[in-house]
């Protein structure tokens, strides 16, 4: 029994450094595998839609008749079920978090045109493919 | 004697810490009755499994209560899991254990700074809730986030902890043990905390079993009420729980409790960690909950026993999802400890039951 029981604790606190940083001008650093936010490989994605219907906010969007990707960021709630539920995957959670914005804005991501090397090659194989189908179709028949 | 006037308290009040309003019947600086009412942050959470699957409701059952995100998103899983008869992962079921319990010394750790600016002492305050700091940097280093963590999913864990996070755990809680020590002594032992709270609010043992109470305001009543006594999950694993009790039925018994369960929460992460099973840690849910089917479950939260209740029908959107909370137990042993007592001791009162007023609208 007695007071002071907080004295020692108190003094020592005295003679050591502030546990607070001075934000904005100082910042912790941030540990590996924060969630800060939500980032698109979009030359990587295929619009398949399964992020935003997995996402519990509403937040995402895929238009794939538009070939665009959009996230509202203020509607996310930096849950990752987009991230986990990616097929691709494309979807990354990469730290930082959003800085504060004057609007509600929507990020939108516009799938490139395909390159016409790139169109191609998918033509190409489109081919390819159709070729084998029909040799083994035509196989299966003089088997028969 | 003086005349006896209401005093309106709340919702909005600095010595408050969450909404909640009572009408104080007050005659000479004695309250004579406390009429709480509650009602106003109520946001419809539970009506959300309508639009939102089974997977998706995870998220918003841990927005519930930011304090309690840890308890509410396992308390959900386990129930859901029993609904589809679906196993988790033995590590995922330690990991849980870990995350949850150190949520309850984050808790605790709130609540005590909250309870000694409450009664005056700042300093002790700061120390609490700096020590707090380092539970919640370990969150982040764990799951990503510091309050809310969505580290559980319905079927296991989100993400594997490595050997290293967890010796860092435990290294990080060591090093907390030794200054939480001091933090103890000062609450427990300081003539000045002392004087404030022995004494104050006392609710007998069978007034605390009549009344319902649970969680640490029971127990401070020496009611031996813990859901995890009962071994739900890693808990049965565990070689030795005892619930903390104690028999002075007062805040000081209040403060008690909630100060030594931190260092029992503390033992039972580095038993978790010293005991944890290698392999995998989700099992990916098939189906959906079948039609009809109905499960329950029940969790230690910090503030006491929460019980769940789910319902499917065989889709992926539950038909029904509902949970009692700790602080909607206790309103009413809250209300019979401020019965009789000093104006200025309510603050104090109402504080030592650990209010959480969003877990109770929802």
């Amino acid at each position: 029994m007695g007071s002071f029981k907080l004295g020692k604790m108190t003094l020592k606190s005295l003679f050591t450094k502030p546990s607070t940083v001075l934000y904005p001008f100082e910042e912790k650093p941030q540990p590996a595998g924060i969630k800060g936010h939500i980032e698109n490989d979009i030359t990587a994605c295929t619009l398949c839609g399964t992020c935003s219907r997995v996402c519990p906010a509403g937040a995402l969007i895929v238009d794939r008749k538009a070939g665009t990707w959009s996230i509202d960021h203020f509607r996310c709630v930096q849950c990752k079920s987009c991230v986990l539920n990616c097929p691709v995957p494309c979807l990354t959670m990469a730290p930082g978090y959003q800085k504060p914005a004057r609007e509600i804005s929507r990020e939108t991501l516009q799938k490139p045109a395909p390159s016409p090397e790139e169109l191609a090659a998918k033509e190409a194989a489109k081919k390819a493919k159709i070729e084998a189908a029909m040799k083994a179709k035509a196989a299966r028949e003089a088997a028969k | 004697m003086g005349k006896a006037t209401i005093i309106p308290f709340g919702p909005q009040h600095p010595v408050l810490p969450e909404p909640l309003h009572l009408d104080l019947v007050v005659q000479d600086e004695k309250v004579i009755e406390a009429v709480p009412q509650i009602g106003f942050i109520h946001r419809g959470l539970e009506k959300l499994t309508e639009t939102r699957d089974y997977n998706q409701f995870i998220y918003i059952a841990e927005r519930i209560c930011g304090i309690c995100a840890v308890g509410h998103s396992l308390g959900y899983a386990e129930t859901v899991e029993g609904l589809m008869g679906l196993e988790v992962p033995k590590r995922a079921s330690y990991l849980r254990v870990i995350l949850h319990e150190m949520s309850r010394i984050h808790s605790h750790m709130l609540w005590m700074g909250l309870a000694a600016d409450a009664f005056g002492f700042e300093s002790l305050f700061m120390h609490c809730w700096r020590l707090r700091e380092r539970v919640l940097d370990l969150f982040e280093a764990m799951t990503g986030g510091r309050v809310i963590l969505s580290a559980v999913r319905v079927g296991g864990m989100v993400r594997d902890q490595d050997a290293a996070t967890l010796a860092h755990v435990q290294e990080v809680l060591e090093g907390i043990k030794d200054e939480y020590h001091e933090i103890c002594r000062a609450f427990l032992n300081d003539s000045s905390v002392r004087s404030r709270l022995v004494g104050v609010g006392v609710i007998e043992h069978d007034d605390a079993v009549n009344l319902g109470m649970v969680g640490p305001f029971a127990r401070a009543s020496n009611v031996v009420n813990d859901v995890r006594c009962k071994g739900a999950g890693a808990y049965a694993e565990l070689s030795d729980f005892t619930p903390i009790t104690s028999n002075d039925c007062d805040c000081y018994a209040r403060v008690e409790v909630r100060a030594k369960e931190i260092l029992q929460s503390i033992d039972i992460i580095e038993e978790m960690i010293a005991r944890i099973p290698e392999g995998p840690v989700f099992e990916k849910p098939k189906g959906s909950p079948a039609d009809g089917a109905m499960a329950c479950g029940a969790l230690e939260q910090p503030r006491g026993e929460c019980y769940y209740y789910a319902q499917g029908n065989g889709t992926k959107y539950l038909e029904r999802m509902r949970m009692r909370t700790p602080t909607s137990m206790n309103l009413a042993g809250m209300a019979a400890a401020l019965k009789g007592c000093d104006l200025a001791d309510v603050n104090m009162i109402v504080l030592t039951i650990d209010p959480c007023i969003s877990c109770t609208e929802r």
